[in-house]
């Protein structure tokens, strides 16, 4: 696939996750948008794990732990062919698979996240098991920034490191915003990347919406062999709709018709843009 | 020979559980032990010097040795994560209210999916820590450091969800679990000599709960007393009187366990004694509930 191939991926998750957050009228539309960049890199070019490998032992993990954008991973799921894509219209139904955080109900889904702080030391656990047995496959952890005010993750950290766990890739959505606000001003993570080097990470940052970079710097995994790999993802929530850009009220926003309407057709523009 | 319960003594639970991890973990590979700097309280000095390779050490860092367990089960490992349940109860009980584990069961008992077990001697230790090794969902097992008497002659089954009768009586009937059952046997002998019969049974498991036990107790028994190392909020005796009234079983019943307060602190045997946990208080609940029934 070429990268405008990926990239022309990544408009049509945008226009599907909006369409079933939508229709459900509910869902984590910005941090949603923030992420489904990374997604299609890991599952289109990266994540060695398909529908038919899903059950196989030296399958890629991936653990999704900020949970609530899970509208971003039920569309590349589907994509990749894990569910049909019209079960995504019972999203957030009653006794819907599909509930509004990851669930292992759902094909293509490890655990069951969205209590943060926890899926990285769960992650820890299954990369350690694969150091154990010998195997080759990797573990790839998605954390939110605001998520990493939560002590676990850090206790985590310290054991990854204390393990060598060079088969674990946690990546950062570090969009700088939460639910209340800025980061910054809930409670500071700044100097995030020395903070993470200091735990023993070997870090890199990158451009969380820029597809050649994603594929590039998550293909160079690991990045020292003997340390656990952490990718800070430079990103904007509620990333590609000019109104729900860096702004916390698109954390858990729902377009209303008009709204709907102009998201699709700057989405459509972009669209054009890159077949053009 | 015949096999008299609570006659002679075994090992401390703790002791059996690091002896049967060891056991188990020759037998598979795949069979891990997670700490969290609670090898030494945990008795599994032995265990890690035997197998150091099946021992991973996470530090004093509890929530990442719950997830990092999660994990490594999710990926086919048999994994026992050691942490409160090691020195349960207040097994630590002059260490001060920081360490006396008196709330795990209720907390425990209301997220699904999870088995619940409190052992009471060697043997159910020995078969709860193997039983756990076959089930694919979480159990969390809990138990002390203070030597327990064998209840059961060797070889006698166990099950999980199964009570075990230690003896049978129509007067009253002591339902309890863990280190509280030989309190419990040692009041139910002292009755009969005064012409009570007396029923004691093992309740091992706390979930799922021997339902049919509890309601075979109500019917034949004059009176139900629960005895817990735990508070009286949540544990044992509520679910048993849960399944009482739910069964419309009318019958005199009492919750022996520790109450609603800052904790009395002094050894364990000495906090039982505060708190009507061993024999003498046993038989005054027992005797004040019989005889306000007759009376």
């Amino acid at each position: 696939m070429t990268d405008d191939e990926v990239k022309i991926k990544s408009i049509y998750y945008r226009k599907k996750l909006l369409k079933y957050i939508k229709m459900a009228n509910a869902g984590h539309t910005g941090g949603s948008l923030s992420c489904v960049d990374i997604l299609n890199v890991l599952y289109n070019r990266i994540l060695n794990v398909t529908p038919e490998t899903f059950n196989d032992p030296g399958r890629d993990r991936y653990i999704q732990s900020k949970g609530h954008s899970v509208e971003a991973l039920y569309v590349v799921l589907a994509d990749r062919g894990f569910f049909p894509e019209e079960e995504l219209e019972t999203f957030y139904g009653y006794g819907s698979d599909y509930t509004g955080h990851p669930t292992r109900k759902v094909k293509g889904i490890e655990h069951n996240t969205g209590g943060l702080g926890h899926g990285l030391a769960f992650s820890v656990g299954v990369a350690l098991a694969g150091q154990l047995d010998h195997a080759a496959y990797r573990v790839f952890t998605l954390l939110g920034d605001g998520e990493l005010a939560e002590g676990s993750n850090w206790e985590s950290l310290m054991a990854a490191a204390h393990y060598h766990l060079d088969n674990l890739c946690v990546i950062v959505d570090r969009n700088a915003l939460q639910l209340t606000g800025k980061t910054e001003e809930m409670c500071g993570l700044e100097p995030l990347a020395q903070k993470l080097e200091a735990f023993g990470q070997e870090v890199r940052m990158v451009d969380g919406h820029n597809i050649t970079a994603l594929t590039e710097v998550l293909g160079m995994l690991p990045f020292t062999a003997g340390k656990p790999s952490v990718v800070i993802a430079k990103t904007i929530k509620g990333k590609g709709i000019s109104f729900m850009e860096n702004n916390p009220k698109w954390h858990h926003g729902v377009p209303n018709d008009r709204q709907y309407e102009q998201a699709q057709q700057e989405l459509e523009t972009r669209l054009a843009e890159i077949k053009s | 020979m015949s096999f008299t319960p609570g006659a002679e003594f075994g090992k401390a639970n703790q002791e059996v559980v690091a002896g049967t991890l060891l056991t188990l973990a020759r037998e598979n590979k795949n069979v891990l032990v997670v700490t969290s700097d609670s090898r030494g309280s945990g008795k599994l000095m032995p265990y890690a010097a035997a197998v150091p390779d099946q021992l991973i050490e996470v530090g004093i860092a509890e929530q990442n040795l719950v997830g990092v367990a999660a994990g490594l089960a999710s990926a086919g490992k048999t994994v026992y994560a050691v942490s409160i349940g090691i020195s349960a109860g207040v097994s630590y009980g002059a260490l001060g209210s920081t360490h006396h584990a008196i709330h795990d069961i209720a907390v425990l008992r209301a997220i699904n999916n999870i088995t619940i077990i409190v052992p009471a001697d060697n043997l159910e230790t020995t078969e709860a820590i193997k039983a756990a090794a076959q089930m694919s969902h979480p159990v969390y097992i809990r138990f002390g450091k203070r030597p327990m008497p064998h209840l059961h002659p060797s070889g006698s089954p166990f099950e999980v969800g199964k009570a075990l009768k230690i003896r049978d009586g129509r007067d009253i009937a002591f339902v309890a679990t863990g280190e509280t059952v030989y309190p419990a046997l040692k009041a139910a002998e002292e009755m009969e000599q005064s012409g009570y019969s007396c029923r004691v049974i093992s309740m091992h498991t706390i979930k799922p709960l021997d339902i049919e036990a509890v309601i075979r107790a109500a019917e034949e028994c004059r009176a139900i007393v629960t005895v817990e190392e735990h508070r009286t909020a949540g544990g044992l005796g509520e679910a048993c009187a849960a399944i009482l009234m739910e069964a419309n079983m009318q019958v005199p019943f009492k919750i022996v366990g520790i109450p609603d307060e800052y904790t009395m602190t002094g050894n364990q045997l000495e906090i039982f004694a505060h708190y009507g946990l061993t024999a003498p208080g046993l038989i005054r609940t027992a005797i004040t509930l019989l005889e306000g029934n007759t009376g």
